[in-house]
């Protein structure tokens, strides 16, 4: 089970990109949590400069708008 | 078919060069065009109408195509100035060079503003000064290739070079101001006492065929986003080019009202829209003998303040920051506006 987070202040792409990682995540059949995380102290724990920014099982995989399909396939293998 | 489609994948260098000179060859053919399709349909030619309609049939499509050129070629070289590496470029900069160089990576950084808090709090954390850090989050949103392709498109070479110009001395004079004000400590606590970090970059694995998608994607984000915007702009200038008297907003906004351009100012800084969404609203205005100056200030206040903006802005900023930040930027504005109806 992979816990996944997406990191961005509520903005259209931040949404966007959690209900992509949603729905690879069900096409692939790989159990994930997705999670938002929309505090920004939280958000800078990361290190993480330009949202949304995706986190994997607490590592940072991504930064800075909408990931494409593949990538995100990428990361649920 | 298949071919062509993997072609971007396959051969990027081939594929840039064959749409290069498509691009082109297009952009070559657009007026003989126009002119053609208006004489086939049955107008006179010389009348209002038949003139409008070929002001509309020209420029939209080469406007389009000109927006979809940069940002295609805005896409890939974003992709080579990532905020991280900006930020690696400014960590510790002096004063003066700093704001130059941060304007300047300001424009070709990619920057969304719902990013600008993190961004923020990145460059002051990673050492960057605040000055510096200001004049990258004012010229970021302000003066960027979707704003300055279209001023190009519809208003021509120099309105989009004095605005380059003057936007860049916007976001460069007001970092320094801010800079020189010495308020790191009307940054929120919490902020203050966030630990420094070093600034690193990762390093960059990108092919080109990885950069032809990213600006595939920009293409499909900010294009897709922006025509609705950019065709009402132009029907709105093709149809008040003959109907509306030329000078209707020259008493109101013309270079002789003096008060004109702080109240373009203030009516602008609250509002919030995108470079695209305010250039149908330009587009109006300057047809009808409003002068240059006033709405080139208004369009960079709308843009480069917000209020929206403030509120984010308020989660790291105490409000005697915010009020200096707004207060130096709107008079450097203000300053354009002027300097701009008295040199034309």
């Amino acid at each position: 089970m992979k816990t996944v987070k997406v990191l961005g202040s509520g903005c259209n792409n931040c949404k966007v990109t959690a209900k992509l990682i949603a729905d690879v995540a069900q096409a692939k059949g790989v159990a994930v949590t997705v999670e938002k995380v929309e505090e920004i102290r939280e958000i800078m724990a990361y290190g993480v400069l330009s949202t949304p920014g995706v986190v994997i099982d607490e590592t940072v995989v991504h930064a800075g708008g909408v990931p494409t399909r593949a990538k995100v396939e990428s990361w649920l293998q | 078919m298949n071919a062509i489609l993997r072609l971007p994948q396959h051969s990027p260098r081939v594929f840039l060069a064959f749409a290069a000179v498509l691009w082109f060859l297009t952009y070559q053919a657009l007026a003989p065009l126009a002119s053609n399709i208006v004489d086939l349909l049955p107008l006179a030619r010389d009348s209002h109408l038949a003139g409008a309609v070929e002001f509309f049939l020209y420029d939209a499509p080469k406007v389009l195509l000109l927006l979809t050129g940069v940002v295609m070629v805005m896409g890939m070289v974003n992709s080579y100035f990532t905020a991280e590496r900006t930020r690696v470029l400014l960590a510790g900069r002096a004063e003066g060079v700093g704001n130059v160089m941060a304007a300047s990576l300001g424009i070709v950084t990619p920057f969304c503003s719902c990013s600008a808090v993190p961004l923020f709090i990145g460059f002051v954390q990673a050492g960057v000064p605040l000055g510096i850090t200001f004049s990258f989050l004012i010229a970021a949103p302000m003066v960027n290739e979707v704003a300055l392709t279209l001023l190009f498109g519809l208003f021509g070479f120099r309105v989009a070079a004095l605005y380059l110009g003057l936007g860049l001395s916007v976001a460069i004079v007001a970092g320094w101001v801010i800079g020189r004000a010495k308020m790191e400590k009307y940054l929120e606590d919490w902020v203050q006492q966030m630990p420094r970090t070093q600034a690193a970059a990762v390093h960059d694995t990108m092919t080109l065929s990885d950069r032809v998608q990213a600006g595939f994607a920009s293409v499909r984000e900010i294009v897709g986003k922006v025509w609705p915007y950019v065709l009402v702009g132009i029907l709105i200038g093709a149809l008040i080019h003959g109907y509306v008297p030329e000078d209707f907003m020259a008493s109101l906004m013309g270079r002789d009202a003096s008060w004109s351009v702080p109240l373009a100012v203030i009516i602008g800084v609250p509002m919030y829209t995108n470079a695209a969404g305010i250039i149908p609203i330009v587009e109006a205005l300057l047809a009808k003998g409003a002068a240059l100056g006033t709405v080139l200030a208004f369009m960079m206040s709308v843009i480069a303040l917000s209020l929206p903006e403030m509120i984010i802005l308020r989660k790291v900023l105490k409000v005697r920051l915010i009020v200096t930040f707004v207060a130096v930027v709107a008079s450097g504005i203000l300053a354009v506006g002027y300097i701009f109806n008295a040199v034309l």
